[in-house]
């Protein structure tokens, strides 16, 4: 059987015995009203109660910043210490597209060992959630996952359906065999089912995706979007900090200060800052915040479409409410689809042109 | 699941081959010449490059960076680099002396379709630091010279002084079965003997042109494309037969960190050449 039944007050019990075997990682309250993943050292920190965390979980397999090698005078040695065994509980669909988008993209043509070492030392136990104003999930296809968990927890009324995903799920099933049930009657998935209907109605945000390639390889040169936008942006690259889907990096060597050698750190990097596009002598090919907007909106709504098949957007809403000056994708598409959008970039624009 | 987390793995694709300064030299007041050789011979054999590719050099401390090949591949054993001190891994390289350690991995991108371009006619332009990867398809064409029907070679330089290779190019002239012509934008010599004008004055002293069997290879400074490639669309040479090989700063060569990211192309694995076609339509391209 690959549904069984779970019940509610089983689940610290649990989350205890399994984070005997590796680290324990799920989200925790920080501040009144924000949420982040965090490596769990008392269960009680535990907050299921969250629609999305303030960092993607991306920061658990490639950390903002994290050493690929470290080189002294016998030459290099890989660093790996951020690959740790871990087990990630509690994160949402949206977020597991997001860490197969990345699996893709880092496996493709060469494979970045630093994201599939720690991908493979990682096991991820998901949690159904419930949509707030932001969620775009439902548009993009990621509000439910098939593939890509070990194991899932879908929380309805008074206990949990919980999918096996993986031969590794399996053997953390193994481990607290008794919480689990393997009776599943049709009642049970007629619960569930009800349960996505009523979900898949709470959806208020709508984008439609397929249009946005072809909208952009119109609106590419010359639209009054990337004008206001252009006003608008802070160039402060949050919108990539909290992607889920973002990948650039930037590599520094950190010489030691007192021996012969050098760590090469690898670190979080962001397409909207002015920096990141500059070249040898100084030149820059996106000098203008529109040109790096223009180009973060193509890579995840146009080429990446056009290369997978699905945009690079999983629909968290972290966009949406992180940038100050409202330019996120649910704004920016609903713009290229000719809409008119209350943001504070069409104000300013409003007044600006007054 | 308890276990080492210090793996090793079979295949790092950051990790960089020690290779070995076995010369340097000056080419112009700011460029240097450098060979190099891997140090381990195994690998130093086995490593094989097209024209065009670009590997990515190391100095620990400092950072790597990626530079094009300016050797060929029909001379095998030393890999060589035209270097212009332009940023802080260039001046790591500047200060390092003969025998000294770099680090080079790769080779990465795609280099020039040669398959496509035998039995064609060549011509290939150039200006300033052009040079570094043009130079290793120039050589590879004249050392496998019967698989390529006419050679031409336009080359241009600010003032004589900054001509890269410049002796070399002039030796080249004495060659019956290649056309070179040379030009510098001023000369402040008195002593030019070659065309004086920028590059694309030297478009009309070619001699007449088979445009439909002719590539056109084009590497120079962000300027000179826009004017060279509307003189080679003069001629009539197909859209998807002008080449174009470009400069992108990068973090890895493979393909993950982002930085060469063109529209939706990556300069390190969709290029660094690129035909006028497939490029035509991107606004940030040069």
């Amino acid at each position: 059987m690959r549904i069984l039944k779970f019940k509610k007050d089983e689940l610290h019990p649990f989350l205890k015995r399994i984070s005997e075997e590796a680290e324990l990682w799920a989200p925790a309250k920080k501040y009144s009203d924000r949420h982040i993943f965090k490596k769990i050292e008392d269960l009680s920190e535990i907050d299921l109660d969250y629609t999305r965390t303030l960092l993607p979980p991306r920061k658990i397999f490639l950390p903002p910043s994290f050493n690929m090698f470290n080189v002294d005078e016998e030459g290099y040695r890989e660093d790996f210490s951020h690959a740790t065994p871990k087990i990630l509980f509690g994160i949402h669909a949206c977020d597991i597209h997001g860490l197969r988008i990345l699996d893709a993209f880092f496996a493709q043509t060469f494979d970045d060992p630093y994201h599939s070492q720690a991908r493979k030392n990682t096991l991820l136990i998901g949690h159904s959630c419930w949509p707030d104003e932001h969620c775009l999930c439902k548009s993009t296809g990621t509000h439910v996952i098939e593939e890509g968990y070990d194991l899932f927890f879908s929380e309805l009324e008074s206990y949990y359906l919980v999918w096996i995903g993986s031969s590794r799920g399996d053997d953390l099933v193994r481990m607290k065999e008794d919480s689990f049930d393997e009776n599943i009657s049709d009642k049970d998935i007629q619960a569930y089912t009800r349960w996505r209907e009523e979900r898949d109605k709470a959806f208020k945000a709508e984008i439609n995706f397929i249009a946005m390639p072809d909208l952009l390889e119109l609106k590419y040169r010359d639209d009054p979007l990337w004008e206001k936008l252009d006003t608008a942006c802070l160039s402060c690259g949050s919108c990539s900090n909290v992607c889920p889907t973002c990948n650039c990096y930037n590599v520094m060597d950190k010489p030691y200060l007192n021996t012969v050698g050098s760590d090469i750190n690898r670190c979080w990097d962001a397409c909207t800052l002015v920096e990141y596009s500059e070249v040898a002598g100084g030149e820059n090919f996106r000098e203008k915040r529109s040109d790096r907007l223009r180009l973060w909106y193509t890579h995840k709504l146009q080429a990446y479409i056009s290369k997978y098949g699905k945009p690079a957007c999983v629909g968290c809403g972290r966009c949406v409410i992180t940038c100050p000056v409202d330019i996120n994708i649910f704004s920016v598409a609903q713009s290229l689809a000719g809409k008119d959008v209350d943001t504070f970039w069409n104000r300013l624009h409003r007044e600006v042109r007054k | 699941m308890k276990g080492e987390n210090r793996i090793l793995t079979d295949v790092n694709p950051f990790l960089p081959e020690p290779a070995r300064i076995v010369r340097r030299s000056h080419l112009t007041k700011d460029v240097k010449f450098f060979q190099v050789r891997i140090v381990n011979m195994e690998r130093a054999l086995s490593f094989k490059y097209r024209p065009g590719q670009f590997v990515m050099i190391s100095v620990l401390g400092a950072g790597e960076a990626p530079f094009s090949i300016s050797s060929t591949p029909s001379r095998p054993g030393l890999l060589e680099f035209c270097i212009r001190e332009a940023g802080s891994v260039t001046k790591a390289i500047f200060r390092l002396k003969e025998n000294d350690l770099i680090g080079i991995r790769g080779p990465y991108g795609n280099g020039f379709p040669i398959e496509r371009m035998k039995n064609k006619d060549i011509l290939i332009v150039m200006g300033g630091l052009g040079v570094a990867p043009l130079r290793s398809v120039l050589l590879y064409c004249l050392d496998n010279r019967d698989q390529f029907r006419r050679v031409s070679l336009l080359h241009g330089a600010k003032r004589p002084a900054e001509m890269i290779f410049r002796e070399e190019f002039f030796s080249l002239k004495e060659r019956e079965d290649l056309e070179c012509l040379l030009a510098v934008d001023e000369d402040d010599t008195g002593e030019w003997t070659e065309n004086i004008g920028v590059v694309t004055t030297l478009f009309p002293k070619l001699k007449e042109m088979d445009s439909a069997n002719t590539f056109a290879l084009v590497c120079g400074p962000p300027v000179m494309y826009k004017f060279v490639i509307k003189e080679l669309v003069k001629l009539n040479i197909p859209k998807d037969q002008i080449l174009m090989t470009l400069e992108r700063r990068m973090r890895c060569g493979v393909g993950k960190c982002g930085h060469c990211a063109i529209d939706y192309i990556y300069t390190c694995l969709d290029g660094p050449v690129f035909t006028y076609w497939n490029v035509i339509h991107m606004r940030e391209l040069i």
